[in-house]
């Protein structure tokens, strides 16, 4: 992202050089540009994120703390691998709530098969199995079923979650902290920062990469802002559904395993619910537009600390558990109404 | 005449949409029992107004004023109760009800807390009866029954329920047959008698001069003027609407068509049946044919994205398999669609985006895309086809028409397909960025490409074809050479004649 601003001017200067004379050449100052290179939306998420910060950091200084502020970095891991899943999801003009079920139910897989085979590594890759395989169901009933993302993923969510149940019978599984492989995801650290973060660093930037520069990332955009046009010019849509939903299934089996890393076993339920509202506040307050085509990682990522500093300051602030659920909710529609006003949505009927 | 009251005023309104000027400060009297033709190009800002008119749309300036108060119309409802009623050239048909209710929608006559069936059909058979409609439409067919002109029909029913101050018509008879257009001239003829106000748009100067008191052109968003029909000549309103002599819109270089590039034989899909078509390299052949002949879904078909029931469809002599637009891509061919916005274009991605969405796997290298290789491609079409946008970064959205047509066309000129269906590709554009599209066909045609152009405007077909085909009702009935094409042989082969009736 760093070295981006310097990239695009030296391009910007190409074209208009290229274009000749008749062709509008606006003068474009440094500050203006590096404006355009991070985006108003990101712009004005920084801001708030530094006006909370010093709101909260001004009622109660232990906010500011080092440790405080390693736990927010970790606390918002779990929420932000799905964010980040979930605005693929939504660029792609669909909408992924089963993510939470889905961790839940790849938590309690992973703890389970950890304690039978006595291998973390055989616990991991078959919780990520159950990630892909939950993933593709998602998106075989949506495209071959014709079944609207939001009503197939409600279907799943509850589905998923009964699955996990079933198999744990209801209650936290397997004991996994006395294992090295868990204890490093849980608390280990690399180049002294933890390795929780270096799983969601790495993830989003694998996302960002491919939202950036791949031909994958285009047409994901381009499915997203126009169906028709994207079939039309040789997109294989099915696909494209098929596959974001299975990586998604698979980011929601990397939070799972997560739960069970920090919880120290497998969590049908307990660990994951409410991560669907999460991750798509996260998400839409990041920028990503609900009718698809629109949304960057970073804006998601930004939205993420954001959400992670008002919970971490809510509780700084002894605000009662129950408002910061009313609290959460709120912002969600807080974060639509703003972007439907950007976008001048007229205010006729049931919006789309 | 001047003693008529004004019935409705439009003062200095004015209506932008992005950087296009839609309606520019237009004022203009609509007077009680009087027809008034408003005539204007495509994107003359006709429509614009009408919304304006049925309070679809709020200006941006000006006002409107019924018989003489200043009204502000913030819904269509708001404009229904004033008595200012616009019939749509698409109108809304709910498909589960019938006739009848789709008439009174929204305001059903009740008798305690349910609808009164036997009030609302009486009501609805004796309008039908008093508009002469009888025999064309049936109060009790449900709405997905009824075919274009019926659908038209029940859209002027619903203008013409309760207290009518104003009517406005858009085009309403695109897609009426000869009996039917009767039955609208007379009903228009009744309303004028009963001193309502009429608008009358339509493309069609012979009908415009049969039913209208007052001619009204517009042109890129302003009033050009307002003429007494009486004194008018027809060449005179022309002359105003397009401010220029069209011929001069089309150049042309000579060009010898070769092999075919393109031949159907009997395909079938949807309401089109059996269609035999060839299109040769170097080629423009116009697809001809009123609204809903059939040629959108031909062209879907033909590029996979509506299934061929039956018949070939061969490229360069080889036929080819359509199960989706990838196949047909694959095969060469490729179809700028009519709605640019809602079927071709990504308007809130950038020029580049746009430009090489159909050419990303030759732009990519392990699924990474070649920035400097993209950036060259795009930027090459940007300025071939004189796009004016201040950087390949800019988002479509906010360039104008015109120019976004431009983008449809540069994605398929990167792809250098062998067979290019345009259809419609100037609706919407204003005159200069027409002329330029045109250019680009011809030298498109000049490349040895075969080009499949749809229209509806007739001089567009008259100028750019070598060969017009004509559609009526999913079939082709007719190809003109270029030579012996007028409007009137287009026309005549494009309408329903007697022979085929009203049979609907």
């Amino acid at each position: 992202m760093k070295a981006e601003p310097d990239l695009t001017g030296r391009r910007q200067d190409a074209v208009e050089a290229a274009a000749g004379g008749h062709h509008p050449q606006p003068r474009r100052r440094p500050w203006r540009q590096a404006l355009t290179g991070v985006g108003v939306q990101n712009i004005s998420l920084l801001i708030a994120l530094a006006a909370l910060s010093a709101g909260i950091g001004s009622r109660n200084p232990d906010f500011f703390r080092v440790a405080n502020l390693r736990g927010i970095g970790t606390a918002v891991v779990i929420s932000g691998i799905l964010a980040v899943a979930q605005t693929v999801v939504i660029i792609l003009g669909a909408l992924d709530i089963s993510v939470g079920s889905v961790a839940g139910l790849a938590s309690v897989t992973s703890a389970m098969v950890f304690t039978s085979m006595h291998s973390a590594a055989w616990g991991i890759a078959v919780a990520l199995a159950v990630g892909l395989l939950t993933g593709l169901v998602n998106g075989v009933v949506i495209v071959f079923g014709r079944v609207n993302p939001v009503i197939a993923t409600l279907a799943t969510l509850a589905a998923y979650k009964g699955l996990a149940q079933l198999v744990s019978n209801g209650r936290a599984q397997g004991f996994t902290n006395a294992d090295s492989v868990f204890i490093f995801l849980a608390r280990g650290s690399v180049a002294g920062v933890a390795t929780l973060i270096w799983v969601f660093a790495l993830l989003a930037l694998l996302v960002h990469v491919m939202l950036r520069f791949t031909d994958v990332g285009r047409k994901i955009y381009a499915i997203g802002g126009n169906e028709t046009a994207a079939r039309l010019a040789g997109v294989n849509i099915n696909k494209y559904v098929l596959g974001v939903y299975a990586l998604t299934g698979v980011f929601a089996a990397v939070a799972g395993i997560l739960i069970t890393a920090r919880t120290g076993s497998g969590q049908p339920v307990s660990g994951s619910e409410g991560l669907e509202l999460e991750s798509i506040t996260a998400a839409v307050l990041g920028g990503c537009a609900l009718r698809g085509g629109k949304g960057t990682v970073a804006g998601t990522v930004l939205a993420v600390l954001l959400l992670g500093v008002l919970t971490n300051g809510m509780t700084l602030l002894d605000v009662n558990p129950f408002w910061q659920n009313v609290a959460k909710g709120s912002l969600l529609v807080v974060a639509v109404i703003i972007q439907q006003l950007r976008s001048g949505e007229r205010r006729i009927g049931v919006p789309s | 005449m001047t003693a008529d009251p004004v019935t409705v005023r439009v003062e200095r309104l004015a209506k932008q949409f992005g950087p296009v000027a839609a309606l520019d400060e237009v004022t203009l009297d609509i007077r009680a029992g009087e027809v008034l033709a408003l005539v204007g190009e495509n994107g003359a800002g006709k429509s614009t107004l009408l919304k304006l008119l049925s309070g679809d749309h709020r200006p941006d300036s000006g006002r409107l004023l019924v018989d003489g108060c200043p009204v502000d119309f913030r819904s269509p409802a708001d404009g229904r109760r004033a008595g200012v009623r616009v019939v749509a050239q698409e109108p809304e048909i709910i498909p589960d009800v019938s006739v009848a209710e789709n008439v009174h929608v929204g305001a059903l006559p009740l008798r305690g807390p349910f609808v009164d069936r036997r009030a609302l059909f009486a009501d609805v058979d004796a309008q039908i009866a008093r508009l002469g409609f009888r025999g064309i439409i049936d109060s009790r067919t449900p709405g997905r029954l009824l075919s274009a002109p019926q659908r038209a029909l029940v859209e002027i029913m619903r203008a013409c329920t309760g207290t009518v101050r104003m009517v406005a018509f858009d085009e309403p008879t695109s897609s009426l047959s000869a009996r039917e257009v009767a039955a609208l001239f007379a009903l228009i003829a009744r309303l004028r008698a009963e001193g309502v106000a009429v608008v009358y748009v339509s493309h069609r100067m012979h009908e415009i001069f049969e039913v209208a008191d007052r001619v009204a052109v517009l042109r890129d968003g302003q009033l050009v003027g307002v003429r007494d029909v009486r004194s008018a000549a027809q060449a005179d309103v022309v002359q105003m609407m397009v401010g220029r002599d069209l011929s001069a819109l089309f150049e042309r270089t000579p060009r010898r068509p070769a092999e075919v590039a393109l031949r159907l034989r009997g395909v079938s899909s949807g309401d089109v049946a059996d269609v035999d078509l060839d299109v040769h390299s170097g080629e423009v052949v116009v697809l001809a044919g009123l609204v809903g002949a059939g040629r959108t879904v031909l062209a879907r078909a033909v590029v996979g994205d509506l299934p061929i029931r039956s018949g070939t469809v061969a490229v360069s002599g080889r036929e080819v398999r359509l199960r989706s637009p990838v196949d047909a891509l694959r095969a060469g061919i490729a179809l700028a669609p009519e709605e640019r916005k809602a079927d071709a274009l990504l308007l809130r991605r950038s020029v580049r985006d746009n430009v090489s969405l159909a050419v990303l796997g030759r732009l990519r290298r392990m699924r990474f895309m070649r920035a400097r290789a993209e950036q060259v491609l795009v930027t090459r079409y940007v300025r071939q086809l004189n796009v004016r946008t201040p950087s390949v970064d800019q988002e479509v959205r906010k360039l104008s028409g015109g120019n976004q047509q431009k983008l449809v066309l540069a994605r398929w000129l990167a792809r250098r397909p062998t067979v290019l269906i345009l259809d419609e590709p100037t609706r919407g554009v204003d005159v200069s960025a027409k002329a330029e599209i045109y250019a680009i066909i011809d030298e498109l045609a000049a490349q040895g490409v075969a080009i499949l152009v749809i229209s509806s405007e007739l001089p567009e077909v008259l100028g750019l074809a070598d060969r017009i085909v004509v559609m009526r009702s999913g079939r082709v009935v007719g190809e003109l050479a270029r030579a012996d094409a007028t409007e009137a042989s287009v026309l005549a082969l494009a309408m329903p004649g007697a022979e085929v009736g009203t049979a609907l």
